[in-house]
C-alpha cells in the first residue's frame, strides 16, 4: 500500500497560551482548518481519530470530539501511546481506508497543558517519589546520563539539536519561541535536573493540530490540491519503566524505523529532510542512531557541526520542533513533513522528496515511524 | 514530609523488611527470576508462586540525575540531589539516592546498601563501594 494513501490537508491553531480553550474546541478548529487546507466538506469524513488530552481524562473522548464536529464516524476512537498516538493513529487510518472500513479520516488532536494543568508532566513515579522521583524530565535525564558516559556524548553536543530547532523556529512565523541560541548560549541556560538544562526541554503548550487521511484515488475524486503521499509507517514499544529497561541506551524507535523504511522502500540515505520528535535533545540524538542515520554512540560526532541546520547534511525539525514551534507532543511535526513535501515550509529544504517523522511517547516507551514522499 | 510510599497487601513484606534492617526482593519458585518492585507474578514465566528474598547489599549504578530544581515541595530544602538507579547483585533494579559527591558518581560503579530513616521512612539507599 505504499504510496496509496495520501495526506490531504493539515490544520492547526495558534501555539503558546490559549486561555478559555477546551481541547475539544480546539480540536475542532484544527479539522476545519484541515479540511479547508484539503477543500473537502465535512460530509465526507466517516472517521475521527483523537489524541486524548495530558490535560484531563474524559471518557469516550472520541464521541465527545465527533458529536462537536457533527461527524458520524464509521470508524474511529481516543488512542493512548503519548506523543506516538500521531502517527500511529494515522496509520491506523491509513490501514483502515485501505480495507474498506472507511473513507475520509480525520486524526486530530488537542491539549492545554499551558493554561491548564501539567500535573502528567511532573508526576511522581509511585513509590519512588520517596527518594525524589519525579516528572518526565528525569527519565530522560537517566538515559542521557548513560548514552553520555556509554559513549562519550556531550552536553555540547546535546546543544547542536537544539541550536538547530531554535534556528528553524526563529524563522518560522507560526512558532511559539522565535529567539534563536548560540551553542555558548545553551551552555548557560538554568540547569534543571543534570544533564539537562532549560534549553534541553521542550516547551509546554496549548493548541491542537489535525489531518485528513483519504486514498489517493478519493484524493483525485475530490480534487484535494496538494495530497501527500504516506509511503511508509512503522510502530515499536518497550513495556518498562526506565529503571527496569535492560538497555537504556536503545529504543524501540529502532524496529520502528525498520517497518516503516522497508514498506517505504527507502534508506537512512534516500532521506533529505527529517522531523524527529525533540521533547528532550537527547531523543533526536538517540532516534538518529536508532534510525540508521549513523551508528550506535555516533549520535554525538553525527550533530556536531550543524548538520541538523538548514544547509546541513540532514536538516531536522524545520519547523522549529517541540523546542522552539510547539511543545504540542508529534502532530506539528507531520505537519512540517507535509509543508516539506509540498515545498511550502518556511525553512524549505531544497529539492527535499523524501521525508522522516518520528513520534514518541513516554519515557521512549512508544515509538512510531512516518514516511512521506511526492506525488 | 516526604511523599509516603503506598503501602498494599502486595507491598508490605518490602516495606516492612526494610523496618527490619533487610532489603527484600521477590524471586520465582517456577524459574528463578528475580525481580523488584513487588508483582503477583513473575514477568518472565507468569508464574504466581514467589517469595521474597533478601538481598545482600552489593550493588552497581547503571545510571543517575542531580535536580537543580524541585518538582515536589518536600524536596526544595535537599536541591541539589541525587535519583539512581541501582542493579542488585541478584539483579533486580531499583530507584534509589546515593550518598556521596556528583562528582564522584559514575555508570557501573559498586554500590552498597545503607538502609537509613529519613523523616519516618526506612529507606534503600547506597554509598560507593570503592573509591573511583
Ligand atoms: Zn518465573
Amino acid at each position: 500500500m505504499r504510496g496509496d494513501v495520501v495526506i490531504a490537508g493539515i490544520g492547526h491553531t495558534a501555539f503558546g497560551k490559549l486561555p478559555g480553550r477546551s481541547p475539544t474546541s480546539m480540536n475542532v478548529e484544527a479539522v476545519r482548518n484541515a479540511l479547508a487546507d484539503a477543500r473537502v466538506e465535512k460530509e465526507a469524513v466517516d472517521a475521527v481519530f483523537v489524541k486524548y488530552p495530558t490535560s484531563g481524562h474524559v471518557p469516550m473522548y472520541g464521541q465527545v470530539v465527533a458529536e462537536a464536529l457533527g461527524v458520524q464516524p464509521r470508524i474511529g476512537g481516543v488512542w493512548d501511546q503519548g506523543g506516538a498516538t500521531n502517527i500511529s493513529m494515522l496509520s491506523f487510518a491509513a490501514m483502515a481506508i485501505a480495507h474498506g472500513q472507511c473513507d475520509v479520516a480525520v486524526v486530530t488532536t488537542a491539549d492545554n497543558p499551558r493554561t491548564g494543568t501539567r500535573q502528567a508532566y511532573e508526576r511522581a513515579w509511585g513509590d519512588d517519589a520517596v527518594f525524589g522521583w519525579f516528572g518526565t524530565p528525569a527519565g530522560y535525564a537517566m538515559i542521557a546520563r548513560r548514552h553520555m558516559e556509554e559513549f562519550g556524548t556531550t552536553h555540547e553536543h546535546l546543544g547542536e539539536i537544539a541550536v538547530a530547532a531554535r534556528r528553524h523556529g526563529a524563522a518560522n512565523p507560526d512558532a511559539q519561541l522565535r529567539s534563536a541560541i548560540t551553542l555558548e548560549d545553551f551552555a548557560r541556560s538554568r540547569p534543571v535536573v543534570d544533564p539537562f538544562c532549560r534549553d534541553d526541554c521542550c516547551l509546554i503548550s496549548d493548541g491542537a493540530a489535525a489531518i485528513v487521511v483519504m486514498s489517493k484515488e478519493r484524493a483525485r475524486q475530490l480534487g484535494v490540491p496538494a495530497p501527500v503521499p504516506v509511503l511508509g509507517f512503522g510502530q515499536g514499544q518497550t513495556s518498562w519503566e526506565v529503571a527496569q529497561r535492560p538497555t537504556l541506551t536503545e529504543t524501540a524507535a529502532a524496529v520502528s524505523a525498520r517497518t516503516a523504511f522497508a514498506m517505504a522502500g527507502v534508506r537512512p540515505e534516500d532521506v533529505d529532510v527529517a522531523q524527529l520528535y525533540d521533547c528532550f535533545t537527547i531523543t533526536v540524538l538517540m532516534t538518529l542512531e536508532d534510525y540508521g542515520f549513523c551508528t550506535k554512540g555516533q549520535g554525538g560526532p553525527f550533530v556536531a557541526g550543524g548538520t541538523l541546520q538548514l544547509g546541513g547534511g540532514l536538516p531536522v525539525n524545520t519547523s522549529g520542533g517541540l523546542l522552539s514551534e510547539t511543545g504540542m507532543p508529534g502532530m506539528q511535526l507531520v505537519l512540517e513533513g507535509v509543508r516539506q513535501m509540498r515545498g511550502t515550509s518556511a525553512n524549505q529544504v531544497a529539492g527535499a522528496r523524501t521525508c522522516v517523522v518520528s513520534n514518541q511517547g513516554g519515557i521512549m516507551h512508544t515509538h512510531s515511524t512516518l514516511v512521506l514522499g511526492q506525488e | 514530609m516526604l511523599p509516603r510510599p503506598e503501602v498494599t497487601p502486595l507491598t508490605e513484606p518490602y516495606w516492612s523488611g526494610l523496618a527490619a534492617g533487610e532489603l527484600r526482593f521477590q524471586r520465582c519458585h517456577a524459574c528463578g527470576n528475580a525481580w523488584l518492585p513487588a508483582r503477583d507474578q513473575c514477568p518472565r514465566c507468569l508464574s504466581g508462586s514467589r517469595t521474597w528474598e533478601v538481598a545482600s547489599g552489593g550493588g552497581r549504578i547503571i545510571s543517575w540525575v542531580v535536580y537543580r530544581q524541585a518538582v515536589h515541595e518536600a524536596f526544595a530544602e535537599r536541591v541539589p540531589y541525587n535519583v539512581a538507579i541501582v542493579e542488585l547483585d541478584e539483579g533486580p533494579r531499583l530507584i534509589t539516592n546515593v550518598d556521596a559527591p556528583e562528582e564522584d558518581l559514575a555508570i557501573e560503579l559498586p554500590v552498597r546498601l545503607r538502609i537509613d530513616e529519613d523523616d519516618g521512612v526506612f529507606l534503600p539507599r547506597f554509598t560507593l563501594a570503592g573509591r573511583r
